[in-house]
């Protein structure tokens, strides 16, 4: 009796344990490729449900009536540097529909001075212009990425102020120095790479500046001497330790970007390992371009550990889905955010130096940036002052929960 | 449970513990204290003890324990001496091979150092552990059986850990020492090498493997089975073939069309189990060193056949903008 009790003592804990371990099944599996090569594409009803609910998109603005001879925006008000060729109608919708998508408890003094909307006093402002500049770029210039469906505010923003999906350069992990052995920022549990014990440090590695080579996987059957000892089975973990990163931003797993027989080979590959490959070529320009030199204008609660600005990763956008709010596209609701309407030339600046005012940066679009500015710098200047009756509340997010 | 289902040790005999044949003055190498446990004894012999250890296990455990202490202490130095992270994350720490710039030179302790002398202690302890069970063998006047098998797993670990680094000419090719670390590894190391399943030695490792599991089901299931009939006096009925034989054998002619003997059939278990880790060993060696990418290697060698294309065939898009990442 005594053995009988334990014996099912033993089965329930087991049972239990095993339950906490795995996601619960039914899973779904979608074929895309031949029949019997496991060539599909898993998801799990349980987590794919609530990221449908959390991806309806928010009703648009009435579309204004559009007037061809009508007064523009950068005419009327003063400093309007980005969307000045905009009627003031579209340029008034335009700029509602952002506070909705980014800043919708905080209202429009989360950017702008309540008596005068032209000053680049608060910090988000100037962001938020070059936020402005990123969505244009993105959508035009790395169509290859974001096809028809493009990036509007509201890809990463999800009404709030801070993306919930950010990432700063990683301290060193919190490790005894000396003669202690070097962990080389992996063998730590960490979400980044969806829990793996491999390099946390990938953003770092591969989405910022100097870029380390992905590609590691032998293209000969045999040795070739030189080239092996450079594309070490260390070097593979890391680049494996990436795709952990993009397979967990995205909800997918390898095979619906490769095939498992041979990650590398391209001519097996499904279609969406282009569009990824674009991802790699425009995620660390936008860092290095758009992300990274608003670094000065921030204030520190919102750098990072190492005083670096916020970046963007695959996650940013994609938030768990492969296609980020289910392939819905905003853009033929607000057509500005490919640039449409505002006279040929996008205004972007690249590099750009948010430390200089727009009408001294080269190749700017000299309309657009008519009015003075005396751009945000926080800590310095005369600007400081009015930064300093903001309120401080505007600098958390709405979750209260902090940035990092 | 039924009566006859004998999974479990049903009847436990006690009586005076077996001492085993005289040794003479080996006799000091041995435990004195000779436990029984009805829980062991559930699933093996009660007897606990004696145990021999002598200079070569005795050595063995203290090199096995310093290793396994230079390990688990820089896991710990890597949380920062948090006792409590230590333990949350034991699965993931590791102690790491040197990078790959280190080459096969010696490292700073701090930069795989630690590493090395780990593996170095641990190789120690487990050569004093394979001399141990050849010299027990030969005091009992046994067959090198064990020695042998224990070898073929220790030639696997060695080209893991030593053989094949060496020949890459680079410690930074080798496993880490963590749990989660080292199957990571793994799966790099496959992805690296143009995955692992089309590497033939693999392949027989895998059989044998899974061979393995399944002959020592068949065999165990036809042992147990035969029970009753005093089929667990395996090797008396090789001389003195009674019905549990008999019934076996007829079994598994009936079965498949053959069947093993109540010898033969410890000797596939035997071939198979040290089969699986020389021809995974051989497999190991050879990647990175004479084959570089094992997919291209079975393309060329027509082991990996093609499919029906279901989507548009990809073109690498660095090659059209000439960017290499």
């Amino acid at each position: 009796m005594n053995r009988s009790i334990l014996f099912r003592a033993s089965l329930l804990i087991g049972s239990l344990t095993l339950a906490g371990c795995w996601e619960a099944p039914p899973m779904e599996t979608e074929q895309i490729g031949f029949d019997g090569v496991a060539m599909q594409v898993t998801s799990n009803p349980d987590l794919t449900e609530p990221l449908k609910r959390a991806s309806v998109l928010p009703e648009p603005l009435p579309a204004v009536a559009q007037s061809e001879g009508g007064p523009k925006a950068g005419d009327v008000y003063q400093n309007v540097q980005v969307l000045g060729d905009l009627s003031v109608q579209e340029f008034t919708r335009t700029m509602a529909s952002i506070t909705a998508w980014v800043s919708p408890d905080q209202g429009c003094a989360y950017c702008h001075v309540g008596n005068n909307f032209a000053l680049d006093t608060i910090y988000t402002k100037v962001v938020s212009r070059r936020m402005m500049q990123l969505t244009m770029q993105t959508n035009t210039e790395w169509y290859d990425h974001v096809g028809e469906t493009g990036v509007t505010c509201y890809t990463c923003h999800r009404g709030q102020p801070v993306p919930e999906h950010i990432w700063f350069d990683q301290p060193p992990a919190n490790r005894t120095g000396g003669m202690a052995a070097n962990s080389y920022q992996q063998n730590h549990a960490n979400e980044t790479v969806a829990y793996t014990s491999m390099a946390r440090d990938i953003f770092d590695r591969y989405l910022d500046g100097e870029q380390e080579k992905i590609r590691v996987i032998a293209q000969t059957a045999l040795p070739i001497r030189n080239v092996t000892q450079t594309q070490s089975t260390q070097a593979t973990e890391n680049t494996y330790s990436l795709m952990m990163h993009m397979s967990d931003s995205l909800g997918v797993n390898c095979t619906y970007c490769h095939n498992s027989r041979n990650f590398s080979d391209w001519e097996q590959s499904p279609p969406a390992r282009v569009t990824a490959w674009h991802a790699l070529q425009m995620v660390p320009s936008l860092n290095a371009n758009f992300l990274s030199p608003l670094q000065p204008v921030y204030p520190d609660i919102r750098l990072g550990q190492l005083g670096d600005a916020p970046k963007v990763n695959c996650a940013t956008c994609h938030q768990g889905v492969a296609k980020p709010l289910y392939g819905q596209s905003m853009l033929d609701d607000y057509p500005v955010w490919r640039g449409e309407g505002l006279g040929g030339d996008l205004p972007y600046v690249e590099p750009y130096d948010p430390m200089v005012p727009m009408e001294q940066q080269p190749e700017t679009d000299g309309e657009a940036a008519a009015a003075a500015t005396i751009p945000y710098r926080h800590g310095a200047g005369p600007a400081d002052d009015e930064s300093a009756s903001l309120d401080p509340a505007l600098l958390e997010t709405p979750t209260g929960k902090p940035v990092r | 449970m039924a009566e006859y289902q004998n999974i479990f040790t049903q009847i436990q005999v006690r009586g005076p513990a077996e001492l085993g044949v005289p040794i003479g003055r080996d006799t000091k190498n041995r435990s004195s204290s000779i436990g029984s446990s009805k829980w062991l004894g559930a699933i093996a012999n009660a007897q606990l003890g004696p145990i021999y250890l002598g200079f070569t296990g005795t050595l063995s455990i203290v090199l096995g324990l310093i290793a396994f202490e230079i390990i688990g202490f820089n896991m710990l130095a890597s949380v920062n001496w948090d006792v409590v992270e230590f333990v949350r994350q034991l699965f993931w720490l590791a102690l790491e091979p040197p990078a790959p710039e280190y080459g096969l030179s010696i490292p700073p302790m701090a930069e795989g150092g630690w590493w090395l002398l780990t593996g170095f202690l641990l190789t120690c302890s487990i050569g004093l552990w394979w001399t141990r069970t050849f010299l027990r063998a030969r005091a009992l006047g046994l067959g090198y059986h064990i020695p042998w098998a224990f070898g073929a797993a220790i030639w696997l670990y060695l080209v893991l850990g030593f053989i094949r680094p060496v020949l890459m000419g680079s410690w930074s090719e080798a496993v880490p020492f963590g749990i989660f670390p080292h199957l990571d590894w793994t799966a790099a190391f496959s992805i690296r090498y143009g995955n692992l399943f089309y590497n033939p030695f693999h392949m027989l490792s895998i059989v044998f493997l899974y061979g393995s599991a399944v002959l020592f089901g068949m065999h165990a299931g036809t042992i147990l089975a035969t029970g009753r009939y005093g089929g667990e006096r395996e090797l008396e009925q090789i001389t003195d073939r009674g019905t549990a034989t008999e019934r076996a054998s007829l079994y598994w002619r009936w079965q498949m069309g053959f069947n093993a003997t109540m010898e033969s059939i410890h000797r596939w278990a035997w071939w198979f189990a040290v089969l699986t880790p020389i021809c995974g060993g051989i497999g190991i060696l050879l990647t990175g060193t004479v084959v570089d990418n094992w997919y291209l290697w079975g393309v060329k060698h027509g082991i990996a056949p093609s499919y029906p294309a279901v989507y548009p065939p990809s073109i690498d898009p660095a090659s059209v903008t000439e960017t290499m990442r």
